[in-house]
């Protein structure tokens, strides 16, 4: 014990001896990401964590509002003609990509390309529509279009609408990555693996007045506990994705603000139904078994047990906060006698299993259990499987499971959430659901001219997926921001990301 | 003894070898596809068999292993599928983190284990010897997570005595450097501690017991000489087995420690490596470790000669 | 050591393990032993609630209650609630049984393997050494996690697959730490002489090795089923244990991690138990190795 507690003690009292510099970051903004960031080309890039850094590095062609209108950005007007097949667009000037090259429509006519034409590039199905640009001016681009695509604005205002120097991305190739060269507030200075991303200010950046920190480095935190540990010994200045149990902590210390936004995407369970051999099972063949899992669950109970009501009951791929929510359907109570109705229709009134596959980090688990108990009472015996991520996927994709709990962070437009898991041939149709209806419905609603036009077309058919529960939805994830109090005119948006326009240190 | 290192050296090839293979192999054991898992969200067929053809893991496993065995000759070992980084790059990367956080947990461990151990077999039965015996049993049971977690609620949040997290290397700044160790390494010493403590202890009580330590006692020499010269020496084997066996394991990664204090060290690196099936950082990691243990190893089979001068005879 | 008939030509004068009477000494030894005696019933008290789980006037470990989320130890629930509302104690009775058997069983696994291989190598050395000694390396670097991962898929969750995983990723400390005694030992005089008057190998490894080999054996044993009831939860985790909502020690405290600040109980419970199940096994130990060592008096 001894030798212990002297160590403890020797080790403490170097410690205090060491303490002389502790440095206000006064113009330095340390963020902490729940991970490390991939590859940091906006063409190959797949992570949300990625999606943040961007937002400091690298600007787009168009932004949101956090209301998801579609705003300039680096495009300051657009153009859709008549027949919706051509976009010509109107570029600012005095432009400069972060090794000098300049912003121009050559510049974007070369992006464009290289998302569609890179071999490692992931934004290839997101542009699919734009067959070709034409450069009608130093400061103007025709997008040729096959057909009219109402998703595209959307796209071009995340990273398929990044710009990235043409100059540099020539000259690294594949290998952009390791140092990327954009046109953002911030150009990038350093990386080391799974401990910092470090950018610093642009000093041409065409709104430099608008950014008040000579940089900004995120670092990857993954504990919850920890990240907020952090904040409050001021070793971050700013955290991602707060967990909702902790918000009562946060919220109580004086030093810390806590902003949060619904987000885009959602959570649930997607169940086989014609993915391979093992959907043809009851649950895959009858979507009144489906059904009554989904009477079977309380979710405003699950929010409330799992994240202290501080996330948002969902029963659509949208949360109710979106403008295409359908809110003629809203999310109902548990009901029981329902489920159990349902149940022994179907032919099962003595109960029947489930196996649910979950992904091994604990607030699935936590959900899941939750789940468990309340389908138990309708007679769902579910079993859980904890699975590693990509164990999970695998097995989802290669149709090797009954039924899966899985998310989608979720898409500015409302095609993003639909299309590719709902329509017959969906990239992402891990069920293998098929409705012909739905595939009219979701196809029409891509080429819709007016929002009006395609919210009845959403609305139709939200109503059919919420018939079929291919997809059962649960809850919508909030974005939880928790930072230091001397951080001011931060804005919370529903996509998740950390816009530093505008925000200021003020101690 | 040095007929003893090369042939040991020679070896050690083989092993080598054998493990690359093993892990060349468990690729086309383990489920998942590293380029499905890379996609996360983006899962479009077209450029997923696009890049497989790429990356060459479409390629026989053993065209693949040859491959990478060429290229691994000449100290290329590939790049890392979810950063692009290249491997060697990587570790050039985390290799000195790791020693330096094995080696500081080591001291802590050491320092702290065995004279405890000594410490409690000389008073065996004592209450000493209980106290020593509870603390070591309790820095063991108790999670280094709990421990990590409750240290930096405790010195950085409260005292604001140390960084909570986040690394710097020796060379930017030394005492910063050593600081930001402080806390895990602590976290992780205490726990081998524990352990280096109990088997002191254990292998203490055996050769205190020995007639050639009473004869020493019998001889008149002072207690101190007896029990660090006589027994210390002879009770080291299993403590030397153990401490070049932890010192791999350090190596290897303690990824939770790693995880908490935001270390970015091979355990890490390895465990999300294993997650995203990044399998050349997998493949890297494991060839570094494995050296890494052939060597303690090593170490700890000459320590045997020197400690016990009958088997330097044979 | 059991043997009576042993060979004329060793007396117990020349044979520091036949110095006494074996099997009185050492029970008498052992049961004058007061720690080992709190040891035993500290290891009987959590087998007993192990096996007495089903019968216990205990709640349901999986009925959850909404109402009672993480609620600090109260009457209701003596050790508080977890995160969904469901009984801690509950849960940690229930738990005992994954807990004592992953940690048992899978330090039985690597005791079997790791002892008898760690004999040969230390014992003949040259080959026999050389190749035991590449493979425990080899295994030593595989990281545990492919092991369990590969091991998972193919296997699929069972308590019983994951204790094998971990029993065999624990068999390499056994070997080195049973080489390394055996190649000090061998060089004692008495083990020389054994060898010299033409004892048979097998003989030699038992009477003069093994005695010699077990108390670090022993030690590290007792002190690997703490290690082997964590790593049970990290392996349920990869869906190769336990699956939820079956409880174990482990999974519980991975499941606390999150909730330090706010639940501080629901990671207390299963560390205490964790810590005094080591405590328990590692007292029993002493005892065992101060009854079997044949020179204390």
């Amino acid at each position: 014990m001894t030798y212990i507690k002297t160590a403890m003690v020797t080790a403490l009292m170097g410690a205090t001896a060491l303490t002389a510099a502790a440095p206000a970051f006064a113009k330095d903004l340390r963020i902490a990401l729940q991970s490390d960031a991939d590859v940091l080309d906006p063409d190959q890039s797949r992570t949300f964590v990625g999606r943040i850094v961007y937002a400091s590095l690298c600007d787009k062609l168009v932004d949101i509002t956090p209301d998801l209108e579609i705003i300039p950005q680096l495009a300051t007007g657009w153009e859709t003609s008549e027949d919706g097949t051509e976009i010509t667009m109107t570029l600012r000037e005095g432009v400069v990509f972060h090794d000098g090259t300049p912003f121009n429509a050559e510049a974007v006519a070369a992006n464009i390309e290289r998302s569609q034409t890179l071999d490692e590039s992931r934004r290839k199905s997101e542009l699919s529509s734009i067959t070709g640009t034409e450069v009608t001016g130093e400061y103007e681009i025709k997008l040729m279009l096959a057909g009219p695509d109402a998703t595209l604005m959307a796209q071009l205002a995340d990273r398929a609408g990044m710009m990235v120097s043409p100059t540099a991305a020539a000259a690294a190739g594949a290998d952009f990555g390791l140092n990327p060269v954009c046109s953002g507030p911030f150009s990038f200075t350093e990386r080391v693996a799974q401990d910092k991303i470090v950018l610093t200010k642009f000093d041409d950046y065409w709104n430099a007045d608008a950014i008040n920190f000579d940089s900004v480095t995120f670092l990857p935190i993954p504990d919850t506990t920890v990240r907020l540990a952090n904040l409050q010994s001021g070793d971050i200045d700013m955290l991602e994705r707060l967990a909702a149990t902790d918000l009562a902590q946060a919220e109580a210390d004086e030093n810390i603000v806590v902003d949060r936004a619904v987000s885009l995407g959602y959570q649930g369970i997607t169940f086989n139904i014609n993915n391979g051999e093992r959907g043809d099972n009851p649950w895959g063949n009858d979507k009144r078994l489906r059904q009554a899992l989904s009477y079977a669950i309380d979710r405003e109970a699950l929010n409330q047990v799992v994240f202290e009501g501080a996330f948002a009951a969902g029963n659509q791929p949208f949360p109710s906060t979106s403008p295409w929510y359908n809110a003629s359907l809203p999310v109902e109570g548990q009901d029981i006698e329902k489920a159990k109705a349902l149940l022994a229709e179907a032919g099962f009134p003595d109960g029947i299993d489930l196996e649910v596959q979950v992904p091994n980090s604990t607030v699935p688990l936590a959900v899941m259990q939750v789940v468990q108990a309340m389908a138990g009472q309708a007679g769902i015996n579910i079993s859980l499987t904890s699975k590693e991520f990509a164990t999970l996927l695998s097995d989802q994709s290669a149709g090797d499971y009954q039924a899966s709990q899985i998310g989608w962070s979720g898409r500015i437009d409302p095609d993003g959430n639909n299309h590719q898991f709902a329509t017959t041939d969906g990239g992402i149709n891990d069920s293998k659901y098929s409705n012909p209806k739905m595939d009219e419905l979701l196809n029409a609603a891509r080429v819709g001219s007016t929002t009006e036009e395609r919210k009845a077309l959403y609305d139709e058919a939200i109503a059919i997926m919420l018939e079929d529960l291919n997809r059962l939805f649960l809850y919508h994830v909030t974005w939880i921001w928790a930072y230091n109090d001397s951080i001011k005119g931060f804005t919370p948006y529903p996509d998740g990301m950390i816009r530093l326009e505008g925000v200021t240190w003020e101690e | 003894m040095l007929r003893f290192l090369s042939r040991r050296v020679l070896i050690a090839l083989p092993t080598i070898v054998l493990i690359s293979i093993f892990v060349f192999a468990l690729q086309k054991l383990l489920p998942g596809d590293p380029l499905l898992v890379m996609a996360g969200e983006e899962r479009d067929p077209a450029v997923l068999e696009a890049l497989r053809e790429k990356y060459r893991l479409n390629d026989p496993i053993p065209v693949q292993y040859f491959a990478w065995i060429g290229n691994a000759l000449q100290g290329d070992l590939g790049v890392s599928l979810r950063t692009g980084q290249p491997v060697t790059e990587l570790m050039a990367e985390k290799l000195p983190v790791t020693i330096q956080l094995a080696v500081m947990s080591m001291i802590f461990a050491l320092v702290i284990g065995i004279p405890a151990g000594i410490l409690s077999a000389y008073k065996k039965g004592t209450v000493t010897d209980y106290v020593a015996n509870v603390i070591a049993l309790s820095g063991l049971s108790i999670p280094n997570f709990w421990l990590g977690i409750m240290l930096i609620l405790l010195v950085s949040v409260k005292w604001q005595l140390l960084p909570a997290s986040g690394y710097v290397p020796l060379s930017e700044d030394f005492w910063q450097s050593i600081r930001t160790m402080l806390m895990p390494s602590f976290v992780l010493g205490t726990a081998l501690a524990a352990t280096l403590m109990r088997h002191t202890r254990s292998s203490m009580l055996g050769v205190l017991s020995a007639d050639y330590v009473r004869t020493a006692r019998a001889k008149g020499l002072s207690e101190r000489v007896v029990v660090l010269k006589h027994g210390l020496r002879n009770a080291l084997t299993p403590i030397v087995t153990l401490t070049a066996l932890l010192f791999g394991e350090l190596v290897a990664g303690a990824v939770l420690t790693e995880q908490i204090f935001t270390i970015p060290g091979f355990g890490k690196l390895v465990v999300d490596a294993v997650f995203n099936r990044d399998y050349a950082v997998v493949q890297g990691i494991v060839l570094v470790t494995a050296v890494g243990f052939i060597f303690m190893n090593l170490v700890a089979d000459a320590l045997y000669f020197v400690l016990n001068p009958r088997l330097r005879e044979q | 050591m059991t043997d009576a008939a042993t060979p004329s030509t060793i007396t117990a004068a020349t044979d520091p393990v036949l110095a006494a009477k074996p099997e009185n000494r050492v029970w008498k030894k052992f049961r004058s032993h007061k720690s080992a005696l709190f040891g035993g019933i500290l290891v009987t008290f959590f087998v007993a609630i192990a096996v007495l789980a089903p019968i216990l006037p205990i709640a349901d470990p999986a009925a959850t209650d909404w109402g009672a989320v993480r609620k600090a130890p109260s009457w209701d629930h003596w050790m508080g609630t977890d995160e969904i509302g469901r009984d801690v104690m509950a849960r940690m009775i229930w738990g005992a049984q994954a807990s004592l058997l992953a940690g048992v069983v899978s330090v039985g696994i690597a005791l079997m393997l790791g002892v008898p291989l760690g004999i040969m190598a230390g014992y003949f050395g040259g080959w026999t050494d050389a190749v035991i000694s590449r493979c425990t390396e080899a295994l030593l670097a595989a990281p545990f996690l492919i092991l369990a991962i590969a091991l998972a898929a193919f296997l699929g969750p069972s308590l019983t697959n994951a204790m094998i995983a971990i029993g065999i990723s624990a068999t390499p400390i056994f070997i080195r730490l049973t080489r390394g005694q055996v190649i000090n030992i061998k060089s004692e005089d008495y083990v020389e002489s054994a060898h010299a008057i033409g004892l048979p190998t097998p003989r030699i490894l038992t009477r003069y090795i093994l005695p010699n080999v077990l108390p670090p054996i022993l030690v590290q044993a007792t002190l690997t089923i703490a290690t082997a009831i964590i790593a049970e939860a990290s392996l349920s985790f990869l869906g190769l244990g336990q699956q939820p909502p079956e409880p174990s020690w482990g999974s519980m405290l991975n499941t606390a991690k999150n909730f330090l600040n706010q639940a501080p109980w629901m990671a207390m419970w299963p560390g205490i138990s964790i810590f005094l199940v080591v405590l328990g096994f590692n007292l029993l130990g002493d005892g065992l190795r101060d009854a079997l060592d044949p020179r204390e008096h």
